[in-house]
């Protein structure tokens, strides 16, 4: 009877009755193990790489859930109220613990919302402040345009109050800072020629076009080097794309513009003018940015267009004739 | 005239722990290896910044000096210092100019309060990305006031012009006033250090931090110097 070599140390050490050494056990204990060890390897590289998330070590740390609440209107919205509304619809992107990291968002661009440095992009408060509870009710109501989260609109007015305050529950923020306070919008005055003229000086002056595009179609000298608050590239908004139906992230009203450029869209390179645009100065700027979604018929575009399509160069009546050249001159 | 005396005595005790038993230390700041070459900044983007430079500024993530001395390293007591707390309150600038920041790394107390300078004819929009404090993000065009701003906690933070990506600088944010940026060459002082234990701290953006435990016991200067371990990349 032939036996394989291997087969022979098997029986030579089952079966003759020699005492197990060292020396004897190492071809037998080196041939499987390394097999297995290689398979073990295997595998792990494979989880490893379609998974695209490091297997987790040790137990996960318990979601520690704080009684927050939000107040919309006469809706109180509790934090233990959305947990599985939460788990179901949330986590998937903005992860277990509000930190990004749900299992899909390695595939989304631009990544999911970090709760857990509580900075937002749609606020009515200034750039660094806490958004009200309304701000956040209204970006679940609405979903952000041209990203991943979509318009949470099945939802009752109940469930996300309580996913308003549910968020909350991820940054110690929310406890020892209070919202901040909502910018006032004056009333906006009419859309006339002159509005916009001024609105395009001043988008030429606070170098919006430099992100922007001169047109606004998101084309600007920097543009291609932007990146959000996390290093991940990101692109700064084209008005020009869309018809009457384009929208913008934090909503579609000439308030909702207002509010963009004055409270800054926290976590991207768009920053706050709050400090530098007064605020008749920046409904005429609202009306100019209006003009640059082309496709869209709105009152701004109408007067546009018995302008003959052409807005005249700006002219500070405010101004010495010596500082002209200064101001017409900026940029472009 | 008890009083009287011990009014003298404890003034003689103010000014003797403040004056005569003074202690400071100082030091070089230097590197071994070959430090990361600096890219020459293209700023023909921005015109009116371009020709505020004769010959192209290079980036600032490693400066170095004559005799291997590393630049821009923030030298502090991070342990042991006797101000923790007292806010300083002089007004410390952060200026933009000619699309740099100058200085490139500013060091602050905690809560001091800071101005943020537009000397450009640009708008700049100041984004610092902190970790720790809140984020926030300003445009500053061409002839506006200065921002005031203050951190309440101690960081590193990165600061960006996202408008001009070449942009880059640092505020060190810490809970003393003693510390030192390195100059050209190299070197730091941390002066007025009452006798006690301190460890000395050195942070530097890109090759990272070093310590060192000093005793001061009275009117001395202790040399203390830091090596950092350059990297081309």
């Amino acid at each position: 009877m032939r036996m394989n070599p291997l087969a022979t140390r098997f029986a030579s050490a089952d079966f003759s009755g020699r005492v197990l050494t060292m020396n004897s056990l190492k071809p037998m204990r080196w041939i499987p193990c390394s097999a297995i060890l290689g398979l073990v390897v295997v595998a792990g590289f494979a989880v490893r790489t379609f998974a695209q998330d490091a297997p987790d070590v040790g137990p996960k740390p318990r979601i520690v859930l704080k009684p927050m609440e939000s107040h919309i209107g006469n809706i109180t919205g509790h934090a233990a109220d959305a947990k599985s509304d939460y788990r179901r619809y949330c986590a998937g992107c903005h992860g277990d613990y509000g930190d990004a990291n749900g299992e899909n968002a390695v595939w989304l661009d631009p990544k999911p919302r970090d709760f857990t440095t509580a900075a937002f992009k749609c606020r009515s408060t200034l750039t660094g402040t806490l958004p009200t509870d309304e701000d956040l009710f209204n970006t679940i109501g609405r979903g952000l345009t041209n990203s991943n989260m979509p318009v949470w609109n099945t939802f009752t007015k109940q469930q996300r109050a309580d996913l308003v305050a549910y968020i909350k529950i991820f940054s110690p923020r929310w406890e020892h800072e209070k919202a901040g306070t909502p910018i006032t919008i004056p009333p906006e005055p009419p859309i006339t020629i002159e509005s916009i003229s001024h609105g395009k000086a001043l988008f030429t002056k606070l170098e919006c076009w430099k992100c922007h595009g001169p047109h606004g179609e998101g084309d600007g000298p920097s543009a291609s080097t932007l990146t959000d608050s996390k290093d991940n590239p990101i692109r700064p908004y084209n008005f020009a794309l869309g018809g009457n139906d384009s929208r913008f992230k934090c909503g579609n009203t000439n308030q909702d513009i207002y509010k963009i450029f004055m409270t800054g869209v926290d976590g991207t390179p768009m920053p706050s003018f709050a400090d530098v645009i007064q605020p008749n100065e920046a409904w005429d700027l609202v009306h100019f940015l209006r003009t640059l979604q082309v496709h869209r018929h709105g009152k701004e575009n109408e007067v546009l267009m018995d302008a003959h399509g052409v807005i005249p160069p700006y002219v500070d009546k405010n101004l010495a004739p010596a500082a002209d050249n200064k101001t017409s001159g900026g940029g472009q | 005239m008890r009083t009287k005396q011990m009014l003298l005595a404890f003034l003689m005790l103010l000014v003797g722990s403040s004056l005569m038993f003074a202690g400071t230390v100082s030091g070089k700041v230097t590197y071994t290896g070959t430090p990361a070459h600096q890219k020459p900044i293209d700023m023909s983007k921005e015109p009116s910044c371009a020709k505020q430079h004769a010959t192209p500024v290079t980036t600032e993530t490693v400066v170095t000096g004559a005799n291997n001395a590393l630049d821009n390293v923030v030298v502090y007591v991070s342990a042991g210092a006797p101000d923790e707390g007292q806010v300083p309150t002089q007004a410390i600038t952060y200026t933009q100019k000619g699309c740099q920041y100058i200085p490139h790394v500013l060091a602050m107390h905690v809560n001091q309060e800071f101005d943020i300078i537009n000397d450009d004819q640009t708008s700049h929009n100041i984004h610092p990305l902190p970790k720790v404090n809140i984020e926030w993000n300003k445009s500053q065009p061409p002839g506006t006031p200065p921002i005031k701003e203050k951190y309440d906690k101690p960081e590193f933070i990165e600061v960006k012009c996202n408008i001009h990506p070449w942009m880059h600088g640092y505020f060190a944010v810490l809970k003393t006033s003693h510390y030192d940026v390195s100059k050209e060459a190299g070197d730091f002082k941390l002066p007025n250090l009452p006798p006690g234990k301190y460890t000395i701290t050195a942070w530097h953006e890109k090759y990272g931090t070093q310590t060192a435990d000093v005793t001061i016991t009275g009117n001395e200067t202790k040399d203390v110097n830091f090596t950092f371990k350059a990297t081309p990349y």
